[in-house]
């Protein structure tokens, strides 16, 4: 009972956050200017660190966790660095 | 699914609920980051993912992982922490680049904001007369436009 209550509820939160993903990918790609694009990708880094989360919950192991921690640091630095970019024209003066 | 079948009924149920209650938001606040028009209404829209879909799938993480191991587990806190924090320092970061760069193009949104006669006439007839210093105070910021070139991408 618990296990196909878990199964399905984790299959239709992967496929809500692909479905956020695919939203975010299309605001990348498509973006009218830079600062849009830069945006989308932050939401991209957030939307692949939660579906991170719950392909851990599902294998039960905590090694996905890891991945979501690195992501979510990197993500925090890239999107500074390109909002630093966008404002100056060079990211380290 | 291997260690799931361990998880007890009582768990499964609000680990269940969170994942769906967390990812839900969080497609809420993508679909609004397509949907809407301006740049700094779509600032606004993937936030809620970065809180309460954040938030909603890692308490989901902790009860799980929690209950499995019947041990407190809470280095989930640390994604938390770490994505309360830098989220807002992003995104005024951004925030203030786009600004920057529209008032370099002579597109100064909170000045074009107050420029628009028709609502501004709509709003309160009387001020379309004072609104006219504002549009010549306004005028500096075109000339600067050509600078853009030099600033940086477009």
């Amino acid at each position: 009972m618990s296990v196909s209550l878990l199964t399905w509820s984790l299959l239709a939160a992967q496929i809500m956050l692909g479905a956020a993903f695919i939203c975010a990918f299309y605001r990348t790609v498509k973006g009218p200017r830079a600062q849009d694009r830069v945006i989308g990708l932050d939401t991209l880094y957030v939307n692949g660190m939660l579906l991170l989360l719950t392909f851990g919950i599902r294998s039960g192991t905590s090694l996905y966790f890891e991945g979501a921690l690195v992501i979510a640091l990197l993500g925090f630095v890239s999107t500074a660095a390109l909002a630093k970019f966008l404002m100056r024209g060079e990211v380290i003066e | 699914m291997t260690q799931a079948a361990d998880l007890p009924l009582w768990a499964a149920i609000p680990v269940a609920l969170l994942l769906l209650i967390g990812s839900a938001l969080t497609l809420i606040g993508s679909i609004g980051l397509v949907r809407l028009k301006t740049f700094y209404e779509r600032l606004h829209a993937p936030t809620l993912g970065t809180s309460y879909g954040m938030g909603f799938i890692l308490l989901g993480s902790m009860l799980f992982f929690s209950v499995l191991q019947t041990r407190l587990v809470v280095h989930e806190v640390l994604i938390g922490i770490l994505l309360v924090l830098t989220t807002p320092v992003t995104l005024m970061l951004l925030g203030r680049a786009a600004l920057h760069r529209d008032r370099l193009e002579g597109n100064d949104p909170a000045a074009t904001a107050v420029q628009d006669p028709a609502a501004t006439a709509a709003e309160n007839p009387a001020a379309t007369a004072a609104e006219k210093p504002a549009g010549a105070a306004a005028e500096p910021s075109q000339v600067e436009a050509p600078r853009r070139h030099e600033a940086g991408p477009s």
